[in-house]
Parts: C-alpha cells; structure tokens; sequence
C-alpha cells in the first residue's frame, strides 16, 4: 500500500487514501487528509472529526452517513443533526470525508 | 418494457433474518454476517438477528482478541440500534449448552425456546445463513 510523508513521519494509507492504521493518527494528519479532500478545517470541522473517532472508539466501525446524522442530532443538536447542515461542512459526503479525516476506515454500508 | 420492469420492487418491504451460528474468530462468517447486516440496514426491511450455536460467542462481554491479532468487533454489536436493527435474538438450548445466560451478553437480546425460534424462522420471507 502507499505511504506517504506528512509532517516529516511516513505514515501508510490505502488506495483510496483512508489511514490504514488507526493509532498513528494526530493532528497533522487530519490535516493533511483534509486539504486532499478540499476541506477548509475549522471549529465545526473538528467536531464531527472528533464526534467521529469518539463513536469508533465506542464502536469499532465507521458508522454509515444516515447513523453519523442521527448520533450528531442526539448528541450535538437537531440544527447539527441534518444533512444540511453536514453535507456543508463536508460536500463529498460526511461520512466519506469526515471519517478520512478523522483517520478512520471507509464506512461501512458506505455504497 | 414488460410489467416486471415497470414495477421495480421499491417499497416492499419483506422480513430477512441472518442466522448467526460459528464462533466469531477463526473463521470470517461473522464479521462477514455483521457487515452484511449493516449494509441491509440501509434498505428499511424487517430485520432479525439470530444467534444459535457457536454464534452465541459472537455476543460475549469481554471480549480480548489481542492474543490472536485480530480485530475484537463485539462492541459494533451495541451500534447495530442506532442502525435500526433492535431485534435480536438467542435460543435458550445454545446459551444453555455453553454455561452462558443474558448477562454474559454485550447486548439486550430476546431469548426464545427451540419452539420460539422454530415460528419466528418460519415467518421469515429471507433467511440467510452465517
């Protein structure tokens, strides 16, 4: 698989640029993720990233877009919890983007 | 375009139940069954989960896989509610025969008798085997 070199650390993605391994992720990464995907990270960015890595530490997988909407809602608000709103943030799909970004695997049910 | 065509299926929705029924390391049945449970969730049919036999495993509490290297995806189990999928069940006879009740499960799961599960089966429009 394909390394590539982000902030002086060589760190190995797969062929569609997902992290391959979970626990080399940090900030540096994220970032690097977000300007291949062109996302401009800001406060509201960061917290569906990090709402993310949350749920995968719960749950052990990436949850599919419909999922990742209605646990925003639960836990950040209705006016967070829509697509609206994250497909804003997140245009080529938030759970496609996000969990890139975040360091996390392709969703699964991610079709 | 004939008749078949014109009516596409959308809309029906029919009652699929995935039989889970191998121990969840060793073989890939059960990862495999879960991500295809996953995956259906995403089509809004009538979905049961059913684990019998060694699939009972499949729902320990404390699971640590660290030993054998692979992944440990019992938690995912707990996810598959926010996914709509909240019927789940174990057959009595199985959690029996390993030593194991309800409390030894990472899950809420409804617990029937071999007559139970027996009816449920037969109700099925899709029964599919892991």
């Amino acid at each position: 698989m394909p390394m590539v070199n982000i902030a002086g650390k060589e760190v190995e993605v797969d062929e569609e640029g997902y992290l391959v391994d979970l626990s080399q992720w940090n900030e540096d990464i994220a970032k690097y993720m977000a300007v291949e995907e062109k996302v401009d990270l800001t406060d509201s960015h960061w917290e569906v990233v990090n709402f993310l890595r949350e749920y995968y530490a719960e749950y052990q997988i990436a949850p599919a877009v419909r999922v990742l909407t209605k646990a925003i809602g639960k836990k950040l608000g209705p006016e967070k919890g829509n697509n609206k709103y994250l497909y804003e943030l997140f245009p080529y799909g938030p759970a496609k983007q996000a969990c890139k970004i975040a360091g996390l695997p392709k969703p699964t049910g991610c079709i | 375009m004939s008749d078949m065509d014109m009516d596409d299926g959308s809309g029906v929705v029919k009652k699929f139940m995935f039989l889970n029924r191998k121990a969840p390391h060793g073989t890939v049945y059960a990862l495999e069954g879960l991500e295809v449970v996953l995956i259906t969730a995403a089509f809004d049919q009538d979905v049961s989960l059913v684990f019998t036999d060694d699939g009972v495993y499949q729902l320990m509490k404390g699971m640590d896989t660290k030993g054998i290297e692979v992944k440990d995806f019992s938690k995912t189990y707990r996810a598959l509610e926010g996914y709509d999928i909240e019927k789940l069940y174990v057959d009595s006879t199985s959690l029996k025969a390993r030593g194991l009740t309800e409390e030894d499960l990472i899950v809420d799961v409804t617990v029937l008798s071999d007559d139970e599960m027996k009816n449920l089966m037969a109700e099925q429009d899709v029964v599919i085997s892991f």
